[in-house]
């Protein structure tokens, strides 16, 4: 999958789409990107500004990598989207949250983590992409197997 | 799959937390079962928020999402609000249940 079927398959969307509803379809291509940083500029569109306006909100320490509470909360204004990927995961993007102009940005969910892992979280504002990272220490792997 | 979610969502100062936790396997697909077979993929892949037939808030999630999920959220509400959470799996399985805002 390279960035320019990605970006077309997003146009194309997006012409579906403008019409009814500010939320595009599931972003199967993203979800299924196994290299994380390939998968960030699918979701980013271009290198993510590195951002201190956004907190996340998870152990130092995970004791089991099944489930691990992740929050995001940020203070930038605008914010569309919100995405966390953790990198070290087989499939790298857990999660991603369309936010309207009703929403306040915070989200909270568990996360599963194969291992030792920087959680990035993507967050899209005013059209500008933006992240902030954390590193999560996993004892035990959760991804099965 | 009724009966999959339960919902709670109260108002401070103007803002609708929401907390939900739903009952769901989220199998990656890449796990196998004692006999080596691929147990299949089966996740949750889109959560929506409507009040008012409009919707607040979507969350698209992969298997990366733990099981049996918990989210939360939050977005510029009032008390007696209805909320409707709807869920849909790869499967095609659903679930909805609408509460009102406390």
């Amino acid at each position: 999958m390279d960035r320019r079927t990605f970006l077309t398959a997003g146009l194309g969307l997006g012409t579906l789409f403008v019409a009814g509803s500010v939320h595009a379809a599931w972003p199967k291509d993203a979800f299924e990107a196994q290299e994380s940083g390939a998968l960030i500029d699918m979701l980013a569109g271009s290198k993510p500004a590195p951002s201190d306006a956004i907190t996340i909100t998870a152990p130092d320490i995970a004791e089991n990598g099944a489930v691990v509470p992740i929050s995001v909360s940020t203070t930038l204004e605008d914010v569309t989207r919100i995405s966390i990927v953790v990198e070290q995961n087989p499939l790298s993007l857990t999660s991603t949250y369309d936010l309207t102009p009703d929403s306040v940005p915070y989200v909270s969910t568990r996360v599963k983590m194969l291992k030792t892992s920087n959680v990035v979280a993507l967050v899209e504002a005013g059209g500008k992409s933006y992240s902030g990272v954390r590193e999560v220490k996993v004892t035990i792997g959760g991804c099965g197997g | 799959m009724a009966g999959s979610m339960r919902v709670r969502a109260k108002e401070k100062d103007g803002v609708v937390t929401v907390k939900a936790l739903i009952t769901h396997p989220m199998e990656t697909g890449l796990r196998k079962d004692g006999d080596g077979n691929v147990i299949p993929a089966h996740f949750i892949q889109e959560v929506t928020a409507t009040v008012g037939g409009e919707v607040v808030f979507t969350a698209n999630w992969g298997t990366g999402v733990a099981k049996n999920p918990y989210l939360s959220f939050k977005y510029k509400g009032s008390k007696g609000d209805l909320l409707t959470l709807a869920w849909t799996d790869n499967q095609g399985h659903s679930d909805a249940l609408e509460v009102e805002v406390k």
